[in-house]
């Protein structure tokens, strides 16, 4: 697939990005300030284009200008930055509290507040809902994802779960996860997953979700279970618009273990990976059938336990399905 | 679009259901004296087009939820005095003016009297110097009226997009200086039928969702793969540049719509003055009289020094007075493309009710630059290393950026090295910036961009107006040099749709306003850490635009668009004491945390 080696990349620079958002000399201290920046406005100054004005149709007759030009302004001493003057931050901290009354101020300003640094939000989307055409029974697919929140904190939670029909449903997942902005695009989350199918357990999630580079979505997490199982997922998507509403996605998902969980058929290293490739067409943004085709791979031991149980470690799906949000 | 015909049908259908109750209503005497505001629905009479004029000292204006269609979009609406836009208020320098505003409507409203020198109090900013005038109440607005020029009324709440805006004429107390034998208001807005909470929420969850001109692999942009791959790796998009545009947007010119055929008529040898104000919420529009050249006799209600254009770009809020010598056809087209070029608003000129002129196509979409990036212009020599400094064999990402001088010599580098640049280093910033996910940019080397004509209209092939060109017309009395200066950065994060100063939005500073005493005369200069343009509109104030004007006309202005990646600076003389709202005119930055206050101390200015 087109997209492994542009995951892999993702996966590389992702850390680093995430340490590099928030780095910051420490070497300005506010002297240098004082003497930096205006030195570089004064050389803008004096770079600037004036040429656009026609100086010379100005009526200066009727001013003093004999002393003056421009060249003469520019090379004024830069103006110096510092603290307003003391008389700036005197009376009360709210000019129109004593005219208004401070109440009725206060309760109109919170909603302000309110209204205008980015009011929460509530956010749904399925990802994928689809239908799986595949040898054998056919089956069905949810991958959805919802959050609520401001910009920088969220309670998202995320469900997955994946069956044939006709068959108990094969697996199913939610997770409830606090997530937080640690830099401009990505989010890290913690909390817990559910498992509702088979072994039923628990685990605790720690992950980071975000735009990497070359804008792949990325979802990476661990998972501790409450059997002290680790395993970890890592999942990539990549929208290439063929036209502004005609969509290609590839996808992929790397499933890990670090040991061995034979009551679920997981070996340890490398569980499972998916490939997929979905083209769906926005009829508007919010909503968008698509068509695909995706190949999963059980690998190394896993693959072992699965022949074992008689399935076929490799399964392609074909599938036709709807993602929407709201 | 699918949602345009289903609020259609809602509307519709809500418009035969209050019809049907009016009339219950009525047999039980109360009739249609039930407001908006008891009926608790958004919907209500139908918005007539074009504003009615009011005159004199005492004014009511009357705030009601109403309907709006134009083309083949229909939906909710807010009217002031029935009307969208709302009543053209037409006054005189020196006279007194009294307004009574009546809330009919179901939300909170207020009315801000942008570009109006007022008593703080007056302002109309809820949370600042009033709180909102809630459903059924009233307020009101007295104050004298102290300059003269074109300038406009909204509302300072989300009833603004929805169509709470209107005209300001005032007529100057000793003669105007340019006699006119025609005098017309033309504003611009741009009207959706999505409510602005959904609007303003898909913005935030959605990716770009109103942006249908993106790069696709089929598109026509010119673009190189190493160009396509360069965005990508910065997570931005070069088509960025109007986060609400056409496919939501209807266009209006005086709250008509391009077919709802607006005329202004003229007579062959007339001078004609056109007060053109961006009443819009998101859209900066570029304007153009195909076959007629403009001169600009007015910037933001001020007189300027007359320059001649064919087109020029108007920011929210900003208003130009142009003034127009149509003859030799019968029509002219009065083009109001939108920045990104994926609609216009459009009327006409005529010699007689009927006549058309050809009407352009919409030019193909703009891309942003270099230097919409922070790059410096002018010294972008793609592909090779440019001056005595070898650039490729720089570590850029080793660069120690603590103790060096950003002169534009270090920080010119190919678009091909800039994968070892950083696009958002943020030791470029001063302390004064709070580092945070909200800041997704760091210009490198924001350069004044005063020359700049605006995103789209550098090679056009005629005269567009930009900021040098404007010279104020009368000389100011205070040519004090300023003693300080004031860096504010604009900052924000596409991806998570945050916008601020200097990182922090109102609710980390609503305590602590950016201070200026009063009669301070301070030197403001604005560094634009995004990609997008902002209009950043002081309120209660003029300031002047550091443009390289001759001493003592640097032209009034009270919004200044910032280009991308650029700077701008203004001179300010802080008399007007009291709390003022501070804040990108681009309502829905405005709304996600580009708001400040600016206090002016003592309150008691000069006397205390």
């Amino acid at each position: 697939m087109r997209a492994a080696p542009f995951l892999l990349l993702a996966l590389a620079s992702m850390p680093c990005t995430a340490i590099a958002q928030d780095h910051r000399h420490e070497a300005h201290s506010a002297g240098d300030m004082a003497t930096s920046a205006p030195s570089q406005s004064h050389a803008e100054t004096t770079t600037a284009d004036g040429g656009a004005i026609d100086h010379d149709a100005m009526d200066h007759g009727a001013m003093n200008h004999a002393g003056m030009d421009h060249a003469a302004m520019a090379n004024d001493a830069p103006i110096p930055q510092g603290p307003p003057p003391p008389e700036a931050f005197s009376g009360p901290t709210f000019a129109a509290d004593a005219f208004v009354g401070p109440e009725k101020m206060a309760a109109s300003r919170a909603s302000v507040v309110r209204a205008v640094s980015g009011m929460p939000v509530f956010w749904f989307q399925a990802d994928r809902a689809e239908y799986r055409a595949r040898e054998g029974r056919d089956g069905y697919l949810w991958d959805v994802q919802a959050y609520y929140g401001g910009d920088i904190d969220k309670l998202w939670l995320k469900s997955e779960g994946e069956g044939s029909f006709g068959e108990p449903v094969e697996s199913a997942e939610v997770q409830g996860l606090w997530s937080h902005a640690i830099g401009p695009w990505w989010d890290l989350q913690a909390g817990v997953r559910q498992d509702l199918t088979g072994a039923e357990r628990t685990h605790a999630v720690i992950g980071v979700q975000g735009l990497a580079p070359y804008l792949f979505e990325v979802d990476a997490a661990a998972f501790l279970s409450t059997k002290g199982d680790l395993t970890a997922r890592l999942e990539a998507e990549l929208d290439q618009r063929i036209t502004q509403r005609l969509i290609l996605q590839p996808r992929a998902e790397l499933n890990f273990a670090a040991q061995d969980i034979p009551e679920l058929g997981v070996g340890a290293g490398l569980d499972s990976a998916e490939a997929g490739l979905r083209l769906r067409y926005e009829f508007t943004r919010e909503f968008a059938p698509y068509v695909g085709i995706e190949q999963e791979w059980k690998a190394g031991r896993s693959a072992d336990y699965a022949r074992a149980a008689g399935e076929d470690p490799s399964v392609t799906n074909y599938v036709v399905g709807l993602r929407f949000w709201f | 679009m699918t949602f345009s015909s289903h609020s259609d049908r809602l509307a519709i259908d809500r418009r035969k259901f209050l019809t049907r109750s009016a009339g219950v209503a009525s047999l039980i005497g109360l009739g249609h004296s039930v407001p908006g505001w008891a009926r608790g629905s958004h919907s209500g009479a139908l918005a007539r087009k074009g504003s009615d004029v009011l005159s004199g000292e005492h004014l009511t204006m009357t705030v009601a939820d109403a309907s709006f269609a134009t083309g083949s979009r229909h939906g909710p609406a807010v009217t002031v005095n029935g009307t969208l836009p709302g009543p053209l208020l037409r006054l005189r320098e020196g006279q007194n003016l009294v307004v009574d505003l009546e809330n009919n409507s179901s939300m909170g409203t207020s009315i801000h009297w942008h570009g109006l020198l007022v008593p703080f109090l007056m302002d109309g900013v809820p949370g600042v110097t009033m709180a909102a005038v809630e459903p059924g109440d009233r307020f009101r607005y007295t104050f004298p009226i102290r300059q003269a020029g074109t300038y406009w009324w909204h509302a300072h709440t989300l009833q603004e997009p929805m169509g709470h805006y209107g005209p300001i004429i005032i007529d100057p107390a000793d003669g105007d200086p340019h006699p006119v034998d025609r005098d017309y208001v033309v504003m611009l807005s741009d009207w959706s039928p999505m409510d602005p909470h959904t609007l303003m929420k898909k913005l935030k969850v959605g990716e770009a969702p109103f942006n249908y001109q993106k790069t696709t692999a089929t598109d026509d942009y010119p673009l190189s793969g190493a160009d396509r791959r360069m965005w990508a790796r910065m997570r931005m998009m070069p088509t960025d540049i109007a986060d609400v545009s056409a496919p939501l947007y209807s266009y209006l010119l005086n709250g008509h719509g391009p077919e709802d055929g607006l005329e202004f008529a003229f007579n062959p040898g007339e001078r004609v003055r056109l007060r053109f104000i961006n009443g819009s919420a998101m859209t900066f529009f570029n304007v153009r009289i195909p076959g007629l050249p403009m001169t600009v006799i007015a910037a933001d209600g001020q007189n300027v020094r007359p320059v001649e254009v064919d087109e020029f770009q108007i920011g929210n809020a900003e208003t130009y007075d142009v003034i127009i010598e149509p003859g030799g056809a019968d029509a002219f087209a009065i083009v109001a493309e939108a920045m990104d070029r994926s609609g216009m608003g459009l009327a006409m000129l005529t010699r007689h009710a009927g006549a058309r002129a050809t009407v352009p196509p919409l030019r193909d979409p703009p891309l942003l630059t270099m230097a919409d990036m922070g790059m410096n212009h002018g010294q972008m020599d793609h592909g090779s290393s440019g001056g005595t400094m070898d650039h490729s064999a720089m570590d850029h990402s080793a660069m120690d950026h603590g103790g060096t001088q950003h002169t534009p010599s270090a920080a010119g580098p190919a678009p091909m090295n800039m994968g070892s640049m950083s696009m958002r280093d943020t030791a470029l910033l001063p302390q004064s910036v709070k580092v945070g996910p909200g800041i997704d940019m760091v210009s490198m080397n924001p350069v004044d961009r005063m020359g700049d004509p605006g995103i789209g209209l550098n090679d056009v092939g005629h005269r567009v107006l930009n900021y040098r060109q404007l010279v104020s017309a009368k000389m100011h009395s205070d040519m004090r040099r300023p003693t300080r200066l004031k860096e504010i950065h604009l900052t924000g994060n596409m991806e998570r749709y945050m916008w601020s100063f200097d990182g922090k939005k109102f609710s980390a500073v609503t305590d602590d306003p950016i201070r200026f005493a009063f009669n301070e005369r301070v030197r403001v200069k604005l560094v634009n850490d995004t990609m997008m343009a902002h209009p950043i509109h002081l309120h209660g104030h003029f300031f002047e635009l550091v443009n390289d004007a001759p001493h003592g006309h640097q032209p009034l202005k009270h919004t200044v668009i910032v280009q991308p990646g650029g700077s701008a600076q203004f001179d300010l003389t802080a008399n007007e004491p009291g709390d003022w709202a501070f804040h990108c005119h681009l309502m829905y930055h405005m709304h996600s945390g580009m708001f400040q206050v600016v206090t002016v101390r003592p309150l008691q200015g000069g006397e205390g």
